[in-house]
C-alpha cells in the first residue's frame, strides 16, 4: 500500500509540474511577461529593472525553476485588469466558490443516489421512467440556461429569492461565509440548485446503470437462490457493490463542480473564483488565468488522491495482500 | 454421379442491403420506440431548418437594411401586442426571433458537428495507433488521456479560447471559429481514444490479425478492415452524445462571451443578449433561443441513449 | 414401497416470447427425484439443462416463463407460488450451486458474513450460534483453519476452496434438494473429482437430494444414481446410471456413449453423431432427433414419441415403442 501511495504522489507531482509548465508558457509567450507581472502602468525603468531581476536573459530551465518557486509560494504577480496581487484576489474569492460547490455536491448526492437506486429497482415503472427522462433533461439543459430559468421563475415572477450576489456574509480568520445568515442562505439556494442539476443527472444515471449491472451478476443470483430477503439482496449486497465505483466518480466530480461554478457564478454574479476567471479570460488577464489553472490542478490532484485512498478503504480486494491460498 | 447445379431460378436471391436493414433488430427497435422516432424527427427538422435557414426563415435578422426599429420589442403573436409577421416576437433592434433562432441554430450545429468530427478523427486515430503499436507510444498517449480527463471540459475550452484571444487579439472570423472548434474538440477526443484502444487491444491479439501480420498485410489495412468495424458501434454512440455536449459547450462559451464572434451569433449568444431583458419583462428574447437549444440537445441525447441501448448486445 | 418422490416435474414447458415468435425452450419435461437421490441431467449446450434448474428454483430470467406443467416439492406445488413464498423455500428447502465460484460470491463481504446472513435468514438462531454453525460447515467442506478463514474475503481463496465455500453456503439452511448447475466445469481438472466427491458425501450426510446438471458423462457415471438425458428441450432417456450408460435404448444416448473414448478400446477415429442439435427456432416435427438418427423411420418424422418403459430405463423413441409392444 505504501508503494501505491508513493506512486500516486509521484504522478501528482508530474501533473503539477506539467500544469506549472503550461502556466509558465502562458506567462512567457502570451503577451509580455513583464507586463504580466508589473501591470500596464509600469515605467520603462521599472520594466528594465524587472527584466534584470527576473533574469529574462537567463536560460530557460532556470527561469522555469524560479517560476515554480514563486508559484509554490502563491506568488503570481499582479492582475492585469485590477492591478492587485493575484494571490490576494484568489484568497478573497475562494470561500465563495467552495461553499457553492459543496452545497451543490450535497444536493446532487442527496437527490441523485436515492433516485438512481429507485430507477434501477423499479425499472419500467412510470416513476422510474420519469426520473430517467428528467435526468436526460438535466444533461440537455446547459447550466446557464437553468440559472436563467430559475431566476425567471423565482426572482422575476414569484419574487421569492434574490438573483445575484452572496448576500450578508460573516468573516472570521481569512474566511468569509454566507452560511451563518438567513440572507446568505437565501442567496445560496438558486445558484446551488443550478450548479447541482448537471451532476445530479449524471449521478442518477450512473447509479442506475451500475445498479442494473450489479443486479445481473452471479453473486446476486446466488444471493437470491439462497432465499435472502429482497431488502438484503438490494440494499445489503447490490447497493454496496454499486456505491464503490460511484464514490470514486463522484469524488472526481467535485473538482468538476468547482470548474463548472464558473458558469453559475457568472449567471448569478456570485463573487467567486469562477467569475474572476471569466473576467480574466475576457480581458486576457494572463496572471489570473495561470494562477487559477495551478490552483484548480492542485485541487484536482488532492481530490484524486483522497478518492484513491477511499477506494482502498472500501474495496477489500485492494487492501489485503493475497494470502496463502490452499485448494 | 451427376453434378448438375440446380437452375438459378430455384435459389432465392440473397437479400440486398436495404432489405436486410429494414429487417434488422436495429430498425425494429427504432420503429417500436416512439421516443426514438420522435427524437429523430425533431433532430432532422432542426437540421433541415438550420441548413436551409437563409431560404426557410421568414426574415433575415442580420440584414440591417430590413430592420425596422418601430417593430422592436414585440411579444410573440399569441400575446397581446404581437404581430403575425414576427411569430415569436422581436428583440430591441427589431430582429425577428424566429429567424434569429434559425440562423443561430445553424451556427450552433455547425460548430457542434465540426468539433465532434475533429475529435472523432483525432481520437479514433490515436486510439488505433495506441492499441496497435503499443509500447512507449501507447503509454505516452494514455498518460496524456489521464491528465486531460482529470480536467473538466469547460475549463480546457476556456483556456484554449483565452489563450487564442491573447495571442490573436484581432483575429478575424474564420480564425475565431477555428480556435473555438479546436477548443471544443480537444475536450472530446479522449473518450474515443480510450474506447478504440481497448477494442484494438482485444482484436490485435486475435488469431486472424496475427495471421494477417505474418502474411505481411500492412498494419493500416488490418486496422481499417478488421478493428474499425468492431469499434464503430460504441464510437457512434459516443459521437451522438458528444454532439449534444459540444453544442451545449459552444452555447456556454458564447453565453460567457468567449465563444463565437459577435457577428455570427449562435443560440448561446442570443440567450446572452436576451438575458439583459429578462427583468424588464421581455422574456421571449431569451426563452425561445433557449428552448431551441434544449430541443436540439434533448433530441440528440435521446437518440444517443436509444442507440446505446439498441447496440448493447446484452439487452437484446 | 418406494418413498414418495421429493421433487416431481410434470410436463414442464418453458417458453421465451421473442419478437419473432415464441420459442419453446423446454417441451414437456417430466422426471422425479427421490429423497436423498442423485439425479444427473446431461445434454449438450442448449439442450435445456440449466433452464430446468432455473425453473425449479423459480429464478428464470425474464422474458422466460413457465408456460404449463407442474413442479411439486414433497407433494406441494411450487411453480405457481408468489415470490415471497418461493423466497422462503429457496435456500431452506431447495439450495442451488452455480458454475463459477469466483463470481458467485460477493467480493465485498467476508464469507463469514455471507454464511451467517444465510443461516439467520432461514433458521431462528442468534448471531453467536449462526457463526458456530458457519464454522462447522466450513470445516465439513474441508477448509482448513476455519475459525480464521471465516473472516476472510472470497478473493483470498483459490478456485477449489471457493467452490467449497459455495457448497457450504448452499447447505447452510439444511435444504432437502440441491440443484447443482455445472459445479465443477470452471475448476481445474485435478480438483473436480474432489469437489464432486465432497458434494456427494455432504449431501448424503445432510440428507439432501442432488439434481446434478452437467455435460460431463464421467462425472455422471461416478456420482449419480439415475440420469436424465436431455435433447432439444425434451427428455430422450431416463433411468439408472449404469443402465443408461451401458445399455442405452435411445439412439441419441447410444451415440453419446459411443462418442466417449475408452482406454481399453482400440479405435482410430472418434465416433460422432452427424449433424448438430437443432436450434430452438428450428426444431423438426416429430422426434427432434430424427434428422440425425441412424435408425430413423417414417413415423419418427411426423409423430413425437412419448417416454415409454424399456426395461430398466425409459426412452422417448418409436423403436423402443415397437420393441415393447411386440
Amino acid at each position: 500500500m505504501l508503494a501505491f501511495i508513493l506512486r500516486r504522489l509521484m504522478q501528482a507531482v508530474i501533473v503539477m509540474i506539467t500544469v506549472a509548465f503550461i502556466a509558465f508558457m502562458l506567462f512567457q509567450f502570451v503577451g509580455d511577461p513583464v507586463t504580466n507581472l508589473l501591470g500596464q502602468d509600469a515605467t520603462q525603468e521599472q520594466r528594465d529593472q524587472l527584466r534584470k531581476d527576473l533574469g529574462l536573459e537567463e536560460p530557460f530551465p532556470v527561469q522555469f525553476a524560479k517560476f515554480v518557486g514563486n508559484a509554490v509560494q502563491g506568488e503570481f504577480g499582479l492582475s492585469l485588469r485590477q492591478g492587485r496581487k493575484v494571490s490576494a484576489l484568489i484568497v478573497e474569492r475562494f470561500p465563495a466558490t467552495l461553499e457553492l460547490a459543496m452545497a451543490a455536491a450535497v444536493i446532487a448526492l442527496a437527490v441523485g443516489v436515492p433516485l438512481g437506486v429507485y430507477a434501477a429497482l423499479r425499472r419500467g415503472r412510470f416513476g422510474s421512467q420519469l426520473a430517467m427522462t428528467l435526468s436526460l433533461l438535466g444533461v440537455s439543459l446547459p447550466t446557464f440556461l437553468i440559472g436563467i430559468l430559475l431566476i425567471l421563475l423565482f426572482s422575476v415572477t414569484l419574487k421569492w429569492l434574490p438573483s445575484f450576489g452572496r448576500g450578508d456574509t460573516v468573516s472570521f480568520g481569512g474566511w468569509t461565509t454566507g452560511l451563518l445568515t438567513v440572507d446568505g442562505w437565501q442567496h445560496l439556494v438558486l445558484p446551488a440548485i443550478t450548479l447541482s442539476v448537471f451532476q445530479l443527472a449524471l449521478i442518477l444515471r450512473l447509479v442506475r446503470a451500475e445498479m442494473l449491472e450489479v443486479l445481473r451478476t452471479d453473486y446476486i443470483k446466488f444471493a437470491r437462490a439462497r432465499g435472502l430477503h429482497n431488502r438484503a439482496v438490494y440494499f445489503g449486497h447490490a447497493l454496496k457493490n454499486t456505491l464503490v465505483p460511484v464514490i470514486t466518480i463522484t469524488g472526481l466530480q467535485l473538482g468538476s463542480l468547482i470548474a463548472f461554478a464558473i458558469i453559475t457564478e457568472t449567471v448569478f454574479q456570485w463573487p467567486g473564483m469562477g467569475f474572476l476567471f471569466i473576467q480574466a479570460v475576457q480581458f486576457a488577464d494572463i496572471p489570473v488565468m495561470a494562477a487559477y489553472l495551478c490552483l484548480i490542478a492542485l485541487i484536482f490532484v488532492i481530490v484524486n488522491l483522497v478518492v484513491d485512498l477511499l477506494y482502498f478503504a472500501v474495496d477489500p480486494r485492494l487492501r489485503i495482500e493475497k494470502s496463502t491460498a490452499g485448494h | 454421379m451427376s453434378t448438375t447445379s440446380p437452375p438459378s431460378s430455384a435459389l432465392p436471391a440473397a437479400p440486398g442491403f436495404w432489405a436486410r436493414f429494414f429487417d434488422s433488430d436495429i430498425w425494429h427497435s427504432f420503429t417500436s420506440s416512439p421516443m426514438a422516432m420522435l427524437a429523430a424527427a425533431i433532430a432532422v427538422v432542426c437540421l433541415f431548418v438550420s441548413l436551409f435557414a437563409p431560404w426557410v426563415a421568414p426574415h433575415n435578422p442580420f440584414d440591417l437594411a430590413t430592420l425596422n426599429l418601430s417593430d422592436s420589442r414585440l411579444p410573440p403573436v399569441w400575446v397581446e401586442g404581437g404581430n403575425s409577421a414576427y411569430l415569436l416576437g422581436t428583440d430591441d433592434q427589431g430582429r425577428d426571433i424566429l429567424s434569429a433562432i434559425m440562423y443561430g441554430a445553424r451556427i450552433s450545429l455547425f460548430v457542434g458537428l465540426a468539433s465532434v468530427l475533429l475529435s472523432l478523427v483525432v481520437g479514433v486515430g490515436l486510439g488505433l495507433l495506441s492499441g496497435f503499436v503499443g509500447g512507449k507510444v501507447d503509454a505516452f498517449i494514455m498518460r496524456v488521456c489521464d491528465v486531460m480527463l482529470s480536467f473538466p471540459s469547460i475549463l480546457v475550452a476556456l483556456l484554449i479560447d483565452g489563450v487564442g484571444r491573447a495571442m490573436f487579439p484581432n483575429a478575424h472570423e474564420t480564425l475565431a471559429f477555428g480556435v473555438l472548434i479546436l477548443a471544443i474538440s480537444l475536450t472530446g477526443w479522449v473518450q474515443y481514444a480510450r474506447t478504440v484502444r481497448g477494442s484494438t487491444l482485444v482484436e490485435r491479439n486475435k488469431e486472424y490479425v496475427q495471421a494477417a501480420r505474418v502474411i505481411g498485410v500492412a498494419p493500416l489495412r488490418i486496422m481499417a478492415r478488421h478493428v474499425l468495424p468492431n469499434v464503430m458501434g460504441p464510437v457512434l454512440v459516443l459521437a451522438t452524445i458528444q454532439v449534444a455536449a459540444a453544442i451545449l459547450t459552444e452555447a456556454t462559451l458564447s453565453f460567457l462571451g468567449v465563444g463565437v464572434p459577435p457577428t455570427s451569433p449562435s443560440l448561446g449568444t442570443l440567450i446572452r443578449i436576451g438575458n439583459d431583458f429578462l427583468f424588464s419583462g421581455e422574456w421571449w428574447i431569451t426563452i425561445f433561443p433557449g428552448a431551441m437549444l434544449v430541443l436540439i440537445a434533448l433530441s440528440v441525447n435521446l437518440l444517443g441513449d436509444w442507440l446505446r441501448d439498441a447496440l448493447n448486445p446484452r439487452l437484446n | 414401497m418406494a418413498p414418495p418422490p421429493l421433487l416431481e416435474v410434470k410436463n414442464l414447458r418453458v417458453e421465451f416470447p421473442t419478437r419473432r415468435g415464441t420459442l419453446l425452450a423446454l417441451d414437456d419435461i417430466s422426471f422425479d427425484i427421490a429423497p436423498g437421490e442423485v439425479l444427473g441431467v446431461v445434454g449438450e449446450s442448449g439442450a435445456g439443462k440449466s433452464l430446468t434448474g432455473a425453473a425449479i428454483i423459480g429464478l428464470l430470467d425474464p422474458p422466460g416463463r413457465i408456460a404449463s406443467g407442474e413442479i411439486r416439492l414433497a407433494g406441494q406445488r411450487i411453480d405457481n407460488l408468489p415470490y415471497e413464498k418461493m423466497r422462503q423455500l429457496r435456500g431452506r428447502r431447495i439450495g442451488a450451486i452455480f458454475q463459477d465460484p469466483l463470481t458467485s460470491l460477493n467480493p465485498l463481504y467476508t464469507i463469514g458474513r455471507q454464511l451467517v446472513e444465510t443461516i439467520q435468514t432461514h433458521l431462528p438462531v442468534d448471531a453467536g450460534e449462526a457463526r458456530a454453525r458457519a464454522i462447522r460447515l466450513l470445516q465439513e467442506t474441508g477448509i482448513p483453519a476455519a475459525e480464521q478463514r471465516i473472516d476472510q474475503y472470497p478473493h483470498q481463496f483459490s478456485g477449489g476452496m471457493r467452490q467449497r465455500v459455495v457448497i457450504a453456503l448452499a447447505l447452510a439452511a439444511e435444504p432437502q434438494l440441491i440443484v447443482a448447475d455445472e459445479p465443477t466445469t470452471a475448476l481445474d481438472v485435478s480438483i473436480q473429482a474432489q469437489i464432486i466427491a465432497l458434494l456427494k458425501r455432504l449431501c448424503r450426510e445432510h440428507g439432501a437430494a442432488i439434481m446434478l446438471v452437467t455435460h460431463d458423462m464421467g462425472v455422471i457415471a461416478e456420482t449419480c444414481d439415475r440420469v436424465a438425458v436431455l435433447y432439444a428441450g425434451r427428455v430422450a432417456e431416463i433411468g439408472p446410471v449404469q443402465d443408461v450408460i451401458h445399455r442405452p435404448r435411445h439412439p441419441y444416448t447410444a451415440g453419446l456413449m459411443g462418442s466417449i473414448p475408452a482406454m481399453d478400446e482400440d479405435r482410430e477415429r472418434l465416433l460422432q453423431i452427424d449433424g448438430a442439435m437443432p436450434r430452438l427456432n428450428a426444431i423438426p416435427a416429430g422426434c427432434a432427433f430424427n434428422p440425425r438418427c441412424p435408425q430413423v423411420m417414417a413415423r419418427c418424422r411426423s409423430e413425437r414419441p412419448e417416454l415409454v418403459d424399456a426395461g430398466a430405463t425409459r426412452a422417448a423413441c418409436w423403436l423402443v415403442h415397437e420393441a415393447v409392444s411386440s
